[in-house]
């Protein structure tokens, strides 16, 4: 990192992107990042976007990387440094900027602290600005906007005088304090004099200040970044892609984006299938059709047919864990499952908490995904009757009362962390089960360093049915893809 | 050869629009590069974005001609290359044969092998001509993985070797375009080759700019409340979003059935057009009516 802050070099600012982006999980090759050079190469340096096109277009070559991709740009590639805002935005020439953002690392951050006079921030200050605020977002001006984020950092987010290793400055304290969320109504209500309907002013406004809140979380990394370095930034800011998040630990609005992703993915993973069992399908030499064709090219057989292999499909049985700490992954696993139902002959769910429930009518085909979530979520409590996860009671009353369910071609699914609160795991109706089953598998959603850690019982349960880890989409989508092939 | 295809960005921008395909900063500079640095462009996104337009922009705007491959399941080497003309080097032997002449087995050979029983396919059309050309290799992502090796072999240096008649290379290199749905992976080889572009859905104003500009019949308020209705979709848990291909599809139908004003009543009837689920379609009706209430009530 100190290499970095002291060479400041356009090749060296160009590599450490290039490996943070790698860091990141992006799999930047060397021609590909050669390619970047000789591309910016060819173009005006003329405005940031443009260098960051060229970037996106030759080194980005997944859009679940775009987000990584952007965060990153955005440290290494900053807007400005420091507040300078009045001096390198007012003149608007955004060659100078780009090269600042590039070159001028190695200035203290405390010299450009001083221009960006953190001292205006009082009562009146914040009053003041949040009318021009309240007037820039009613009008829409991005520019405006943009500089007005690095303004409400600059003032009011800034800490001065902590310890080192601290940041000194803060989105959070900046929103808190300027609280742009609170300008809702007026903004509406001048939106809705410009000739919006009400109900559109309100989803604008909504936009705008969600757009605006961003901007100044971005501002204050940059800030952030300046100081302490973006490879620092990089590894503590940053979010894996949508498909490498964990189940466990993704935020609502990721769960949101990856539920989104469920249907897309089942169509890739169907397409996939397809496509790979066409290949297999290749049996046994069928002479009749093969002789048959030989006719046309004067009986030689240049061309074999061949039968059809018969498809099997099993049937799937899946019982899920839905307490709260593993429900978001079930969710996804079931979704998915029933997404490719037609690859399966017959899928069956059951959930679980300390008492079982079949949630197989759930997943009509053609339903509505959140619907079917809010159903999901309301069946819960037909799956639990003491609130805490019971592995032994649900497995025992599992097979006492669907004895049916799982027999010689069931494929048996259980997902959970097998996590019993330390209690009975009734591993001998496990064992029956899975040996009644023509395959079985535990779907785990936490790292396997984890498991047998504390109350889980994966180690045991491990030793009867496989046990697979299953944290994100990627590793989910392969699984299903093996299970139905 | 610089400046074959696009001078700058902005010149991109300019020419790309004058064919009526109105683009993004991104998109004009994917485009920009793909003609100065002669790199296949790879396009993805979502169906009816104008990834496919995009191509027959480029080669309208820069007068080049459009060689079309476009790919599915089982498309093999004949199909996209080239192929013998077998039937007519059959009949070029048998005529040989009836007129007596005599000739060797080597002379046959030359014979048949000529450019004349030459079956040209798109991609080695394209590698051969001496005009500017698009090529556009269409849903590659349908295609079979050797397919993906055949075109690798062709992107990567534009030349093919014909054993029988030597290598063909391109004179003058096609401004590649592929495109995908992303219906699977491609293989990280042809990913490193190509540029990157990721067509989304545009952003509302300039929909409402491509939906102005290629339904000029439909009054501006009409749509206005199209494209605001069609972002608002998008924002719904939807099967399948609609695309702009839909916008337009719906503007459309909007003209042609002289639909003045997008009220509840028409958005619920012609629905059909934008929606193809019948869950969606319940779905958006729901949400909008709860919109709907609100709007009535001001």
């Amino acid at each position: 990192m100190g290499a970095v802050r002291r060479s400041a070099g356009l090749v060296d600012r160009h590599v450490s992107f290039v490996e943070a982006l790698r860091a990141a999980g992006l799999s930047v090759s060397l021609a590909e990042s050669v390619d970047a050079v000789e591309a910016l190469g060819v173009v005006d340096w003329d405005s940031r976007d443009t260098v960051r096109d060229v970037y996106a277009a030759t080194m980005v070559k997944r859009v679940t990387q775009r987000p990584t991709f952007e965060a990153l740009f955005d440290l290494y590639f900053p807007r400005m440094i420091g507040g300078g805002s009045e001096r390198l935005l007012g003149d608007d020439d955004p060659e100078a900027r780009a090269e600042q953002g590039v070159g001028a690392d190695g200035e203290t951050p405390d010299g450009e602290g001083d221009d960006a006079a953190p001292a205006r921030d009082n009562a009146e200050a914040l009053a003041d600005f949040r009318e021009q605020l309240a007037a820039a977002l009613a009008a829409g001006d991005q520019a405006e906007l943009q500089r007005m984020a690095a303004e409400m950092v600059g003032r009011f987010g800034a800490m001065p005088g902590r310890g080192p290793g601290l940041s000194s400055w803060s989105a959070y304290t900046a929103l808190r304090r300027v609280a742009p969320s609170e300008l809702v109504d007026r903004i509406t209500a001048a939106l809705a004099d410009g000739g919006l309907t009400d109900d559109e002013a309100r989803r604008a406004a909504g936009r705008r200040i969600g757009g605006f809140t961003a901007a100044v979380e971005d501002d204050a990394r940059r800030r952030i970044a300046e100081e302490k370095g973006p490879d620092h930034v990089a590894d503590v800011a940053l979010r894996p892609s949508l498909e490498r998040i964990d189940f466990t630990s993704a935020r609502r609005t990721e769960l949101e984006r990856m539920r989104r992703e469920i249907h897309p993915l089942a169509r890739r993973l169907a397409t996939r299938l397809t496509r790979e069992r066409h290949a297999r399908r290749r049996g046994p030499l069928d002479v009749r059709r093969t002789l048959r064709a030989s006719m046309s090219t004067g009986g030689v057989p240049i061309e074999t047919h061949h039968k059809p292999r018969r498809p099997h499909r099993s049937e799937l049985v899946v019982l899920c864990d839905v307490s709260g700490s593993v429900a978001g992954f079930a969710q996804f696993t079931l979704m998915l499952v029933f997404a490719l139902r037609d690859q399966f002959q017959k899928v069956r769910a059951f959930t679980f908490v300390d008492q079982v429930h079949e949630v197989t009518d759930y997943f009509r085909p053609g339903a509505d995904v959140t619907e079917v979530m809010a159903d999901l979520a309301a069946s819960v409590e037909h799956a639990s009757r003491f609130g805490r996860t019971h592995y032994g009671r649900a497995l025992t009353l599992f097979a006492r009362e669907h004895p049916d369910a799982v027999g010689p071609k069931t494929a048996l699914l259980v997902l959970g962390d097998a996590r019993s609160n330390h209690s009975d795991l009734a591993l001998p109706v496990l064992k029956d089960l899975a040996d009644t089953a023509r395959h079985s598998w535990w779907l785990n959603p936490e790292h396997p360093r984890h498991w047998s850690t504390g109350d889980s019982a994966a180690d045991q349960y491990g030793a009867l049915v496989p046990m697979v880890e299953c944290r994100n989409l990627v590793q989910l989508s392969e699984f299903v893809h093996d299970l139905a092939l | 050869m610089p400046g074959m295809w696009f001078d700058s960005i902005d010149d991109a921008v300019t020419r790309l629009g004058g064919t009526g395909y109105l683009t993004d900063p991104a998109t004009a500079t994917s485009a920009f590069l793909a003609g100065r640095l002669e790199k296949p462009l790879l396009v993805e996104g979502p169906a009816g974005v104008g990834k496919t337009e995009l191509a027959k922009a480029v080669a309208a705007a820069t007068g080049a001609e459009l060689v079309r491959l476009q790919c599915y399941e089982g498309l093999d080497e004949a199909r996209a290359l080239y192929e013998w003309n077998y039937s007519k080097q059959l009949l070029r032997i048998q005529a040989a044969r009836e007129a007596g002449e005599g000739a060797s087995w080597d002379e046959t050979h030359d014979d048949i092998f000529a450019e004349e029983f030459l079956l040209s396919r798109p991609l080695l059309t394209a590698i051969r001509r001496d005009q500017p050309t698009v090529l556009l290799v269409d849903e590659v992502d349908k295609t079979d993985i050797e397919v993906e090796g055949l075109l690798l072999e062709v992107l990567s240096d534009f030349q093919v070797t014909i054993p029988e008649l030597g290598t063909v290379t391109a004179t003058r290199r096609p401004f590649v375009v592929l495109t995908s749905n992303a219906s699977r992976e491609l293989s990280e080889a042809v990913k490193r080759r190509c540029l990157y572009l990721y067509l989304d859905y545009p952003e509302a104003d300039r929909e409402l700019e491509i939906v102005r500009s290629r339904v000029p019949e439909l009054d501006e308020k009409v749509a206005r409340q199209l494209v605001e209705l069609v972002g608002r979709l998008r924002e719904l848990e939807l099967k399948k979003a609609p695309s702009i291909a839909e916008s337009v599809d719906w503007a459309r139908t909007l003209v042609a059935l002289e639909i003045g004003d997008l009220d509840d009543a028409t958005v619920t009837a012609t629905l059909g057009v934008v929606l193809k689920h019948q869950s969606d379609a319940t779905r958006a009706v729901r949400e909008l009516r709860l919109a709907a209430g609100t709007a009535a009530r001001v």
